[in-house]
């Protein structure tokens, strides 16, 4: 299976409302930490190594550096 | 690590003079230096082969002090084949359980409990030094049947000339100096290999900058035989991670994460190591120390293990961070590759070349042990921010949800090596189970009678399951065994069934004198057979 970089959340607006609002009331530190768990979660649930490789370039492609 | 003056926990072999000292210098068909637990098995492997060796060691025996205490289960297998595993087995701690904390919470608990149908556990805990006097007491079984070993103590090599065909050493003793001249030398000199830097050759890999603290102590407390295993422990002073695991005598190992910038002597202090352990216990503990020592590791390896006439095997050739008890377990299984081949080699029966695939597949070897130690190592002591925020995370996770928690990386436990893809490997014309494939050390399994290893003892062997093997007792000079098992007779339990066979009627294992796997058929013919052993013993197809 390739990435998927193409939209593919329904409500786009209202998820990354969403995201922020788990990160209401953290401090830098505790929001570190909550992303870390995030992308662990749904690393595993991916469960897919050649996908999160595919994730894990685009993401680092897009810092350019 | 072996320090120069290191005290003595047995005595086995106190300096003696030998006449060759005041003669000129002999010729040995093999020189082994270092009586650690690698020189010992190599020497035993050998003698018991009937191939003469003299072990050098610079000490009269077995060091004091601790390092290695977990041994697994593929190690007790080889020293059962060289007829030291029953006196360790008697002698260990066999564990199974294993707890993760995380500060005061328990993140998760493993149970290496085997599956069932081996002769031997997945780990005992043993000292070293009894480890050591266990293949010394081999040794001297042997001799006493005959094996011509021959072990010389208080004999420090000091210099080497490479003369291509031999090797001649400069040896110190009591009595002064003298040499000897070795067709081929083994050096199991260890992590600081005075032959190594006698040689100039390198030894690259990573340092890592963390300092642990070891206490052995004597009590009798009634802790679980388990390993415990903290990160982030709640316990004052204890460091960055702890660890407590039993020995036999009721000695208990505990491990302090201490960070980079400390002041060894300081924390050397007994008052100092005893406020550490009684947080860790508890006020009340009475215990007694008997080691304390703080060490410091690297992950590395020689870039090759053969060097003409000279091999390394044991932490001479490569080491690895103590997390996963990698370190003595993968130089017993370098011994254990390195004399079925020397022994071919030294009685012509074999090409100078099979000693280059000893250096591969171990090689090979080393390159798992270093991979999984490092990354170990990474977890255990995250060197960024960030690096501690996902350890974290992990752990955190860990504790509630199931698929965080093969993440959890105290030390992934040593397993044996598989040879995939090494040149000495024959034909896979068996679509058997993957654990017994062609590279693999076979696997355990119980038979009406004993055990299957039991039956594998050091020489080339067909194993042939339900079929009738080709009647094969010699292949130019090299000797081989049979074994030839029906599953309905010797098979009480299935296990050979499964392990061999899979979903086959039937099938011919060419095993190697290490026992691992050189080729496997679902049926073959005297020719296949023949070939296979030349492969496998360096002469190509
Ligand atoms: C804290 C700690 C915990 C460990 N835990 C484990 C564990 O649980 N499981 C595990 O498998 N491994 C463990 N290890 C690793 C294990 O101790 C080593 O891998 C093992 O000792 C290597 O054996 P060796 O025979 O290669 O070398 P060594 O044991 O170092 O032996 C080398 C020998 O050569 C001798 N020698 C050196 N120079 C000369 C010379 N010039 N002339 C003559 N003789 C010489 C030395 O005196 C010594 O006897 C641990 C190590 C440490 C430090």
């Amino acid at each position: 299976m390739d990435l998927n970089l193409t939209p593919n959340l329904p409500d786009p607006d209202g998820f990354y409302d969403e995201l922020l609002a788990a990160h209401e009331g953290l401090d830098k530190a505790e929001s570190d930490a909550l992303n870390a768990r995030l992308i662990l979660i749904l690393s595993n649930h991916i469960g897919d190594r050649a996908v999160l490789r595919q994730a894990l370039k685009a993401a680092r492609d897009s810092l350019q550096r | 690590m072996a320090d120069a003056g290191y005290g003595l926990a047995f005595g086995l072999y106190p300096y003696a003079k030998v006449a060759a000292q005041d003669q000129p210098p002999q010729r040995h068909a093999v020189v082994i230096v270092g009586g650690g637990p690698v020189g010992l098995a190599a020497a035993l492997d050998l003698g018991r082969k009937g191939t003469p060796v003299l072990l050098l060691d610079d000490h009269e025996g077995v060091g004091e002090g601790s390092r290695a205490i977990c041994f697994a289960k593929r190690t007790l297998e080889i020293t059962d084949r060289l007829g030291a595993g029953q006196a360790m087995r008697d002698k260990g701690v066999v564990w199974n359980v294993g707890k993760v904390f995380h500060g005061t919470d328990k993140v998760f608990e493993f149970n290496l409990l085997p599956e069932a149908g081996h002769k031997n556990p997945a780990f005992i805990n043993l000292q070293q030094p009894y480890f050591e006097k266990f293949l010394v007491d081999a040794i001297r079984a042997a001799q006493e049947d005959g094996a011509p070993i021959e072990i010389r103590g208080a004999n420090a090599v000091t210099g080497l000339t490479d003369r291509g065909d031999h090797v001649v050493l400069d040896i110190e003793t009591p009595d002064g100096a003298y040499r000897v001249e070795a067709d081929w030398l083994v050096a199991c000199d260890g992590a600081r290999s005075p032959i190594r830097k006698m040689l100039g050759l390198t030894f690259d890999g990573r340092v890592f900058e963390d300092n642990f603290l070891i206490a052995d102590v004597r009590m009798t407390a009634d802790f679980p035989t388990e390993r415990w295993f903290w990160f982030e422990p709640p316990f004052k002073h204890s460091g960055q991670s702890a660890l407590l695991h039993k020995q036999p005598d009721n000695i208990w190992r505990m491990d302090f994460q201490l960070g980079w910038d400390i002041d060894r002597k300081a924390e050397l202090d007994p008052a100092r190591i005893r406020a550490r352990v009684d947080a860790m216990l508890g006020e009340a503990a009475e215990y007694e120390l008997v080691w304390t020592s703080i060490y410091t590791f690297q992950c590395r390896r020689m870039k090759e293990f053969r060097h003409g006439r000279i091999l390394f095997a044991g932490d001479s050739a490569h080491q690895v961070s103590p997390f996963g008890a990698r370190g003595a377990n993968s130089g017993i299984q370098d011994a254990d590759n390195l004399a079925w081949k020397l022994d071919l080699v030294i009685r012509g029966l074999a090409p100078e070349a099979l000693l280059d695939t000893y250096s591969q597949e171990r090689v090979h070897g080393a390159d798992e042990n270093i991979l999984n130690s490092t990354r170990a190592t990474d977890f255990l002591t995250p060197k960024t921010e960030i690096s501690r925020i996902f350890r974290n995370a992990v752990l955190a996770l860990a504790k509630d949800h199931a698929f965080a928690r093969p993440m959890v990386n105290s030390g992934r436990l040593s397993v044996p090596c598989i040879y995939d893809g090494m040149p000495l490997n024959g034909p896979e014309a068996l679509d058997g189970p993957r654990a017994t494939r062609v590279g693999a050390p076979c696997v355990d399994a119980p038979l009406d009678r004993g055990f299957l290893l039991d039956r594998l003892a050091g020489q080339f062997t067909i194993l042939a399951i339900n079929a009738a093997a080709p009647d094969l007792s010699e292949v130019d000079g090299i000797s081989v065994g049979q074994l030839a098992l029906a599953t309905d007779r010797h098979d009480p339990t299935g296990t050979l069934r499964d392990r061999y066979l899979g979903a086959n009627d039937r099938a011919i294992y060419l095993i190697r004198p290490d026992q691992h796997v050189a080729a496997r058929w679902a049926d073959c013919d005297a020719a296949a057979l023949r070939a296979a052993l030349n492969t496998a013993t360096g002469k190509g197809r």
